[in-house]
């Protein structure tokens, strides 16, 4: 069984993503642990690319800070191997297409697996395309991710079909960033999905509030955040990693809420 | 689903956000349709006549073909056409496919301003919406094809992220597009992207090639020698070739920007400089670091400052059917100033670098041998810029 499907045991994940670096891989490390201490039941972490087209202006900011600050794909392996050493919640890496291919594919999987991660999410890797990595990450137990969009339609049921980990709803149109309104009829792609996996799914992009998490998780198996969380990096930079932990318990407690029947 | 859609040997592809995908393939539905349609091209053929001013000259450089003293050269003048450049051949193709897709709406990124000139052109001419990507640094070096962008009455958007020049207006174009796809279509200005713009866009340009080759056929009576084009992404140099890559007797020979010099990290050379990657939607050659991280590319040419290049031409660069040779600054400067004394013609500093190709290959040629050097657009935008290149203070 995927590692990736225990976040989703203990009911309603909460999902925090943290680009890796921004602003500097001590604070990261702090972050992921102070996350895992709060209860993320899967972290996300982000490689920086220097051309993040998915990304809204926040986690752009993010990629080019931890860039700046000096930040490789090999320095991060590192902080991963260190971060094993005592937290074992579910990682999966969030990058793009070109950090992998250019590490070398099977090289870049194959350390993945090494290091301790659970899987990969390419948001420039459509259902069409993911034959060039998938592979090696079947080769080397790493779950490839699969996004659904609003504009799947048709290919929500195929795209489902071969999902790995987890299948990440995206919530709307445009990049990743906070919303103050989610209209996407998420309901209906939802109903697609489960006809055709068992894989869960969770909710990102334009998440921020416990009010939008809880909403988000009730629909679906969890809630992914982001930018928000960046928000609280670019505010408190080294003092974020006890505003992120406040920030997450609070979160969690918002998705793992359920109704009494 | 082929494993060949879309492909140019090991490159091309469609590497974009999942929200994307409905959008092109619906794109590739309706240009497989209307590519066939003979209402379409009647009424492309009609536009690219009356409108764009086509075919454009063949014109016989007489001087520079003495001054130079070898192969006999010819200049392909699409900086005769409407709006001064070739991007309006493939504009007014993606405009009218657009419309008749039902979109309203135009977005595209820009360079130097001419793939932007040209979508805000047809914009207005259809009334369509547009709106027009451009890096901040571009619109400063480019002011006046910014007014002339707003006069034509589009939108400019200065892009402020990343390096702010060509590679982040298409990023940030491509955002846009996931933001809102309905009724908004993604007039992409050269050969590159994901599938199917590569092949829309050569298609496109290809009328290039086309005319070249009859008209040359009309004066000589035969095919060319060699082919030169200047490539950033490729757009031109893809319209250039594409009629001639079946003639193996032709050389094809593409026009990298090296700014200043290819040993230097001031380059926007992919050919010579670049690796395997994917970025843009596309798997080809790109400038980038060991980790795969986007080189900050740098040409004085603001058309040529990307840092990949087309799938096709990848593909024809590992078959060996093209060859690319990287240009300076120094040199294209060089071509640019000579051609305007010599022929009266002053060239895009895009084009130059081709020019300056010329210049060192045509002394190597027979007098009996042809080159045919394509002058993708005038010269008229870089003026100030080239002024200031040589140590006068000229402003827009």
């Amino acid at each position: 069984m995927s590692n990736i499907a225990k976040a989703f045991e203990k009911g309603k994940a909460f999902i925090p993503f943290v680009t890796c670096g921004d602003p500097d891989l001590e604070t990261t490390a702090k972050v992921v642990r102070a996350m895992a201490g709060a209860g993320a039941d899967l972290i996300e972490l982000g490689i920086p690319f220097s051309d993040p087209t998915a990304e809204g202006p926040v986690i752009q900011g993010a990629n080019l800070r931890a860039l700046k600050a000096g930040t490789t794909t090999d320095k991060i392996f590192d902080l991963v191997r260190d971060l094993r050493r005592d937290v074992t919640v579910p990682m999966v890496f969030m990058t793009y297409a070109n950090v992998v291919f250019s590490y070398g594919t099977e090289r870049f999987v194959s350390t993945c697996a090494d290091v301790g991660m659970d899987g990969l999410i390419l948001p420039d890797l459509p259902f069409e395309e993911k034959e060039e990595f998938a592979p090696a990450c079947r080769k080397y137990g790493i779950d490839l991710i699969s996004l659904v969009a609003p504009t799947s339609a048709d290919r929500i049921a195929m795209i489902a079909r071969e999902a790995k980990g987890f299948l990440y709803i995206v919530s709307s149109l445009g990049v990743t960033g906070t919303r103050s309104e989610i209209t996407t009829d998420l309901d209906a792609i939802i109903q697609v999905v489960r006809e055709n996996t068992s894989v869960p799914c969770a909710i990102g992009f334009g998440i921020s509030t416990p009010e939008q998490a809880k909403r988000m998780a009730a629909l679906s198996d969890g809630a992914i955040v982001g930018s928000a969380i960046i928000k609280l990096l670019e505010r408190f930079g080294k003092d974020a990693p006890e505003q992120i932990a406040a920030y997450v318990r609070e979160m969690k407690g918002a998705v793992g809420y359920r109704p009494s029947l | 689903m082929s494993e060949k859609k879309g492909r140019f040997g090991i490159h091309g592809g469609q590497y974009i956000p999942e929200t994307l995908m409905n959008a092109v393939i619906e794109l590739e539905k309706a240009y497989d349709f209307y590519k066939n349609d003979p209402g379409f091209n009647r009424e492309l053929t009609e536009l690219l006549d009356e409108y764009a001013g086509r075919p454009s000259r063949l014109t016989f450089a007489k001087k520079l073909t003495e001054d130079l003293g070898g192969a006999k050269i010819y200049l392909k003048r699409e900086d005769l056409n409407h709006t001064g450049s070739h991007k309006i051949n493939n504009v007014l193709g993606q405009a009218l496919l657009a419309k008749k897709m039902g979109k309203t709406r135009l977005i595209a990124e820009t360079g130097a301003g001419q793939h932007g000139v040209a979508t805000a052109t047809a914009a207005a001419l259809m009334g369509m919406e547009c709106v027009v990507f451009m890096g901040k640094e571009d619109t400063e070096r480019q002011a006046l094809n910014v007014y002339r962008m707003r006069l034509l009455g589009a939108e400019v958007v200065p892009v402020t992220t990343g390096t702010a020049t060509l590679k982040d207006a298409v990023s940030e174009a491509m955002r846009e597009w996931t933001r809102r796809i309905d009724d908004t279509h993604y007039c992409l200005g050269s050969v590159m992207g994901p599938h199917p713009f590569p092949t829309i866009v050569r298609d496109f340009q290809a009328v290039i090639s086309r005319e070249v080759k009859a008209q040359l056929m009309e004066k000589e009576g035969r095919l060319p020698d060699a082919v030169l084009a200047c490539v950033g992404g490729g757009s031109n140099a893809m319209g250039s070739f594409y009629h001639f890559i079946e003639d193996k007797s032709v050389r094809l020979i593409g026009c990298e920007a090296a700014g200043r010099g290819t040993d230097t990290f001031e380059t926007a050379a992919t050919i010579a400089t670049g690796r395997e990657g994917i970025f843009h939607g596309m798997k080809s050659y790109f400038c980038q670091d060991e980790f795969g991280q986007i080189a900050p590319v740098y040409s004085i040419s603001a058309g040529l400052d990307y840092p990949g290049i087309g799938p096709e031409h990848a593909w024809l660069h590992d078959t060996g059917r093209a060859e690319y040779v990287a240009i300076t600054d120094d040199e294209a400067v060089e071509a640019f100033e000579y051609l305007s004394r010599m022929e009266g013609i002053i060239p895009a500093i895009e084009s130059a670098h081709a020019v300056a190709h010329a210049m060192k290959l045509a002394p190597t040629m027979g007098k009996e041998q042809i080159i045919v050097i394509t002058i993708s657009g005038r010269g008229d935008k870089d003026v100030a810029a080239i002024a200031r290149y040589r140590g006068e203070d000229i402003y827009e």
